[in-house]
């Protein structure tokens, strides 16, 4: 069994700047760790190679101190690793990202099954894990919250949807998405350190992966950021103390009547809380 | 000639049409009316509900696309992707927008792809230009602290995934024409290497999506059994029950209950944060709801800056004097 983990490497707090020009992110100077989404994709293949046997190789796109990621990838347990890295894949968007992706994948072929985070935090789009299956024609379930089985030719997965979970089953090759209930990551080992450190990591561009001039990057990329902005935070709280029981109960009462007046509450409790607010 | 026009990729469970499908179409309208173009719904499913699909028509859409083959039931990527695809061949759609659910930003991204074309995701705020047609699409990035406004300069269709609740679902006018185009799927779509296999609901009070209300209890709930307080309070309030990361590491609810970035991104009318003290990965997933209301006994916390109504106090003393102004007659 190969499994293949694309993993992303993200600013660590939300205390990024962004470059108004090009309406990307600027990435230096602050600290980065891997996509926490991403340790569950890494953590549930390393448990399904330790069921199936086999390899788990983990790849990321990124400036080259991505590098690291792979490695603490490699010390959880990752036998192989790829750095896609080049000037040309900068400012990429979703299409671009999934097409170079993919064209790794292709040449990591063949494989049975690819492990995606469900979203990045930076991005936060979810784009990429789906838009890799769409690019290799893979069958693909996203939102994975456990496997149940897995054999050489099918994938027995619980899918978390808004009402609920579905079971489903998809011949492999295939690509999962994976939500944070798969798998709580495992740390580093020793030995795993060490062995990340020695570990030689291929670096690729885009000529290695066959891709043109308009298929990566900001160029390669169909859509455009043209503006950013601070979110206007028109909100200003009503703020009511309550240091006892007392005030306690009086702060409740004005909620309700506040809850009331906005026409926030369910019918009943409404007209409910209403009538209080006219004896009060 | 804006002909083309803008599309919107309604839901369905069991037949009927989900009320996502609604804000969509308040969505699609506005555009269309601003660009003056047709807006189509499209809808796949087994077997959809006549009326509901006349109701897209009274709410909006001047003509309902729908696809219908049994395997179309249930969502699946790979037919509905090729019945979407088979359908954007057929007549080019200027814009085709998605609700950002687990089917939308499954479907919407594996689509794009095929479409040779982009998508935004998960987008609170949609314009157009007038002039050049094009799509101004605004979405929250980085934790919701900034804005980014995206465009599709090139590629067709422009397609978006709209957050759920951004928008109220567009109001019914009886009497209002349109077109109903009913269709058998293209039988070359229907195939797919993913089959379903079962379905288990998750606990009701969990359903946080469609939730107008959301009691969410955070660590100031101090013990798993506390937990039931919040429960209550969601019962007098007709809400979903959620909770913060720390409370669903604890075991205290499950994980469809966690409501931030490693959790789900809600947009209630109404969210109440019993204990809550509102860090920035929490923040991510609740600050667009309409109404925020905070009860935490620290001042100081983050909560009470996205807050319209705080109260500085305690929870325990609070709530339960809370529910019974709710309860009592
Ligand atoms: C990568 C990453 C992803 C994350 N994703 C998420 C996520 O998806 N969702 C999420 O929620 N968090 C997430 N977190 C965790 C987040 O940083 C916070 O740790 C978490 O949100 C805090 O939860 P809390 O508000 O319940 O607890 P705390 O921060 O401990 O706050 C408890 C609050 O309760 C108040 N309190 C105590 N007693 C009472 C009382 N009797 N009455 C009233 N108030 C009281 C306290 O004043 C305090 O403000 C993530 C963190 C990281 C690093
Ligand atoms: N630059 C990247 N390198 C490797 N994997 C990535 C990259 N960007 C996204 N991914 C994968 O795609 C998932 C979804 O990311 P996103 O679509 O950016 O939210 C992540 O959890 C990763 O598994």
């Amino acid at each position: 069994m190969k499994i293949l983990i694309p993993i992303k490497q993200v600013p660590e707090t939300n205390a990024v700047r962004m470059d108004e020009a090009t309406g990307t992110m600027i990435r230096e100077g602050v600290d980065a760790i891997i996509n926490p989404l991403d340790l569950y994709a890494l953590e549930l293949g390393l448990r399904l190679r330790e069921r199936a046997g086999g390899e788990v190789v983990a790849l990321t796109m990124g400036p080259p101190r991505a590098i690291e990621a792979l490695r603490e990838a490699v010390a959880m347990g990752a036998d192989h690793a790829v750095l896609l890295s080049d000037k040309a894949f900068a400012g990429s968007d979703t299409w671009a990202t999934s097409l170079a992706l993919a064209a790794a994948i292709r040449k990591l072929a063949p494989y049975d099954l690819i492990i995606c985070g469900e979203r990045a935090t930076d991005g936060d789009t979810g784009q990429v894990g789906p838009g890799i299956a769409a690019w290799l024609d893979l069958p693909l379930i996203s939102y994975v919250a456990g496997v149940s089985e897995l054999t050489p030719r099918m994938i027995q997965a619980r899918r978390l949807v808004e009402e609920g979970y579905e079971d489903l089953e998809m011949d492999l090759p295939g690509l999962i998405t994976v939500v944070k209930e798969a798998a709580a990551p495992r740390l580093p080992t020793l030995r795993g350190k060490q062995r990340a450190r020695r570990l030689n990591i291929p670096v690729w561009g885009p000529d290695d992966l066959g891709l043109t001039a308009t298929q990566r990057g900001l160029v390669g990329s169909p859509t455009r950021v043209v503006k950013i902005f601070r979110p206007k935070i028109s909100r200003q709280a009503h703020l009511v103390k309550a240091p006892d029981a007392a005030a306690a109960a009086r702060a409740a009462q004005e909620l309700a009547a506040w809850l009331a007046s906005r026409h926030l509450l369910p019918a009943a409790a409404a007209s409910r809380a209403g009538q209080e607010v006219g004896h009060g | 000639m804006a002909e083309a026009g803008i599309w919107i990729f309604g839901e369905q469970a069991r037949g009927r049409i989900l009320p996502v499908t609604w804000e969509l179409l308040t969505r699609g309208r506005a555009l269309a009316d601003k660009r003056g173009s047709r807006l189509t719904a499209v809808v796949f499913g087994a077997q959809l509900d006549r009326a509901d699909l006349q109701e897209a028509i009274e709410r909006g859409a001047d003509r309902v696309l729908a696809c219908e083959a049994p395997l179309l039931e249930h969502f699946l990527p790979e037919p509905y992707a090729a019945c979407l695809m088979h359908l954007i061949r057929e007549e080019s759609p200027e814009i085709l927008l998605g609700a950002a659910s687990s089917t939308g930003r499954t479907l919407m991204p594996y689509v794009a792809i095929k479409a040779d074309t982009g998508l935004t995701a998960d987008c609170t705020e949609l314009d157009i230009e007038t002039q050049t047609g094009l799509l101004l699409q605004t979405r929250p990035a980085i934790g919701g602290n900034i804005m980014a406004t995206i465009k599709t300069p090139q590629h067709r269709p422009q397609m978006a995934t709209v957050r759920p609740h951004s928008t109220p679902p567009a109001p019914r006018q009886p009497g209002r024409v349109g077109e109903i185009v009913v269709r058998r799927a293209p039988p070359e779509a229907l195939t797919s290497r993913v089959r379903r296999r079962g379905f288990r609901p998750a606990a009701d009070e969990n359903a946080l999506a469609e939730a107008s209300r959301i009691v969410c209890v955070g660590r100031g709930i101090k013990k798993g059994e506390h937990v039931a307080l919040g429960r209550r309070l969601a019962r007098a309030l007709d809400a979903a029950l959620g909770g913060t990361r720390d409370v669903v590491d604890r075991g205290w609810l499950e994980y469809p209950a966690q409501i931030g970035l490693s959790g789900k991104t809600v947009t209630p009318r109404l969210y109440i944060g019993l204990g809550v003290s509102g860090s920035i990965q929490h923040l991510a997933g609740m600050q667009t709801a309409e109404a925020i209301v905070a009860i935490n006994t620290d001042p100081d916390a983050m909560i009470f800056k996205v807050a319209d109504f705080g109260i500085v106090g305690d929870l325990f003393e609070v709530v339960p004097a809370l529910i019974k102004h709710l309860e009592e007659r």
